[in-house]
């Protein structure tokens, strides 16, 4: 291994989850060579999970949170180039070009460049003021620094995790918050219509108000206050505009270099893209999970860490190939739903709600016969049992499953 | 100052010192193989499970509802199992020696 890879430079595009755990990794797994982060993020590679829970509501900052002490960058020779754009991969050459006009060669190319919030085209968006995305340091600490008490009219455009979260954080800390949701139901993309129901009315137990059917059409910001207008003719005032409608994969470079694209960065089972020198993981990835036998992209910080660790191996020489059941977690007020597996394409759902504990639920997602996911409220077990039965395409005894007088344990529904 | 020694599965004891901080924290700072704490330490992803040696229990304590029903049905749990993102560095909890789950 060291006579293959100590003259050797190794370059990752995007120094987050993906980026950062695969530096590591691939240190870990034997490459001798250089190894080179760049971000256009200056700030210190950090957790992003808590940017919308804890960080947004404590007073440390993201130093309490990254993602590897300082000192281990330094003990492992790992490079980090941060406040530092990419304009271009210039694949002939097998080199980068900073937006400095400086070139940085490489023998082997780690696309980590994960994704950007979607601003949609809301009329008036670009002159209100105080918007806010949340998916940087930067996002939370600005939405934190314009919140005050006299400057607490929060309104949140798009009622996905990041959206819930950032209410849920925000009413905490004392803000007025009203979510406004597109669709007939938040979360409408992602959980069963039990699950909706459920988080809509947490929100409103925790005075924030949580709207359905709301198209925002155009923001007018007059009397140093927004006006939120949406397509039922009803308006909201707002300080502040936090907008959570989705991502847009950062695709740019890796296009431009005439790499294979659909919906995202497409890479085989080693998070190989269609040039055997450029890798591409996390976010940005349009690949293939073996479970669910299709092509699929995730929004998750576990996909980008397994990934991370099946491209160091493959980099390395070693024979692996990707193979990961789906989890997610999200944390809102005093309740931790955890999830395993993807629910789409479901046309069952069996609902629990433990007799023996407060506030402890799960989803259970079937098609047919087939477990595809379970979503865990406050119930850990559901969550750990689910990641099981997918994993090993347990046949469940529905019947068993629907009785909450049978508790959840190993054996209790097969 | 809590000094705090891991026992890896290959037998590799790597003693650490620290003041802060949670003990998966501190064993992915010292490369504890094994310990991964992919969730970044918020109890979510299971991998940063050790069992703490039998004689620094009382000094560990018990986990939590959410901890104990996280390592319930893992395949190697003990009757000592702890994620150790869910400890804290501290003086209470100097000298244990906590060794990693397979």
């Amino acid at each position: 291994m060291s006579t293959e890879t100590s003259n050797k430079i190794c370059v990752v595009i995007g120094a987050s989850h993906a980026g950062v755990n695969f530096a590591f990794a691939l240190r870990k797994e034997g490459w001798e060579g250089d190894i080179i982060l760049f971000d256009r993020d200056p700030e210190f590679p950090y957790h992003r999970p808590p940017l919308s829970k804890a960080y947004l509501t404590s007073e440390e900052g993201t130093q309490q949170d990254l993602l590897f002490p300082k000192q281990n960058y330094e003990t492992d020779k790992i490079t980090l180039k941060l406040g530092k754009i990419i304009s271009s991969i210039n694949r002939k050459e097998k080199s980068v070009t900073v937006s400095d006009g400086s070139v940085q060669k490489y023998d082997k190319l780690v696309l980590t460049t994960g994704a950007r919030p979607f601003i949609p085209p809301i009329k008036g968006l670009n002159s209100a003021k105080n918007v806010f995305a949340m998916r940087t340091a930067e996002d939370a600490l600005n939405i934190r620094k314009s919140l005050n008490k006299d400057h607490n009219k929060v309104i949140i455009i798009g009622g996905g995790y990041i959206g819930l979260e950032t209410a849920a954080s925000l009413s905490k800390l004392g803000a007025s918050v009203t979510v406004l949701e597109r669709e007939e139901r938040v979360l409408s993309r992602v959980t069963a219509p039990e699950m909706s129901t459920y988080f809509k009315e947490l929100h409103h137990k925790h005075g924030v108000s949580v709207l359905s059917n709301k198209n925002v059409t155009s923001i007018n910001f007059d009397n140093n206050i927004n006006e939120v207008q949406c397509d039922d003719n009803s308006s909201y005032k707002a300080d502040i505009i936090i907008v959570g409608v989705g991502i847009k994969v950062n695709t740019e470079l890796a296009e431009e270099a005439g790499l294979e694209i659909e919906n995202g960065i497409k890479v085989d089972a080693n998070c190989k893209t269609n040039d055997p020198n450029i890798y591409a993981l996390g976010d940005c990835t349009f690949h293939f999970n073996p479970h669910y036998k299709k092509y699929i992209r995730l929004e998750s910080v576990q996909n980008a860490v397994d990934q991370a660790k099946i491209a160091a191996k493959s980099i390395c020489g070693k024979a692996v190939a990707y193979d990961s059941i789906p989890w997610f977690w999200s944390d809102q007020y005093d309740v931790k739903l955890q999830m395993v597996g993807l629910s789409q394409g479901y046309n069952q759902t069996i609902k629990r709600i433990e007799t023996d504990r407060d506030n402890c639920q799960s989803v259970w997602y079937f098609k047919d016969d087939e477990l595809l996911a379970v979503d865990a409220i406050n119930n850990a077990k559901a969550y750990m049992l689910g990641i099981r039965f997918i994993q090993k395409n347990q046949k469940i005894d529905k019947l068993k499953l629907s009785d909450v007088s049978i508790a959840i344990t190993p054996t209790s529904y097969i | 100052m809590a000094k705090i020694t891991f026992v890896t599965s290959d037998n590799d004891t790597i003693i650490t010192e620290a003041t802060t901080g949670s003990v998966m924290e501190l064993a992915v700072q010292n490369k504890v193989k094994g310990i991964d704490g992919d969730c970044g330490g918020v109890c979510s992803c299971a991998t940063c499970h050790v069992h703490v040696e039998p004689a620094f229990w009382d000094k560990v304590g018990a986990p939590s509802q959410l901890e104990s029903d996280m390592l319930e049905f893992d395949d190697n749990v003990s009757e000592y199992s702890r994620l150790c993102c869910q400890i804290d560095v501290s003086d209470a909890i100097d000298g244990v020696v906590l060794n990693v789950a397979k």
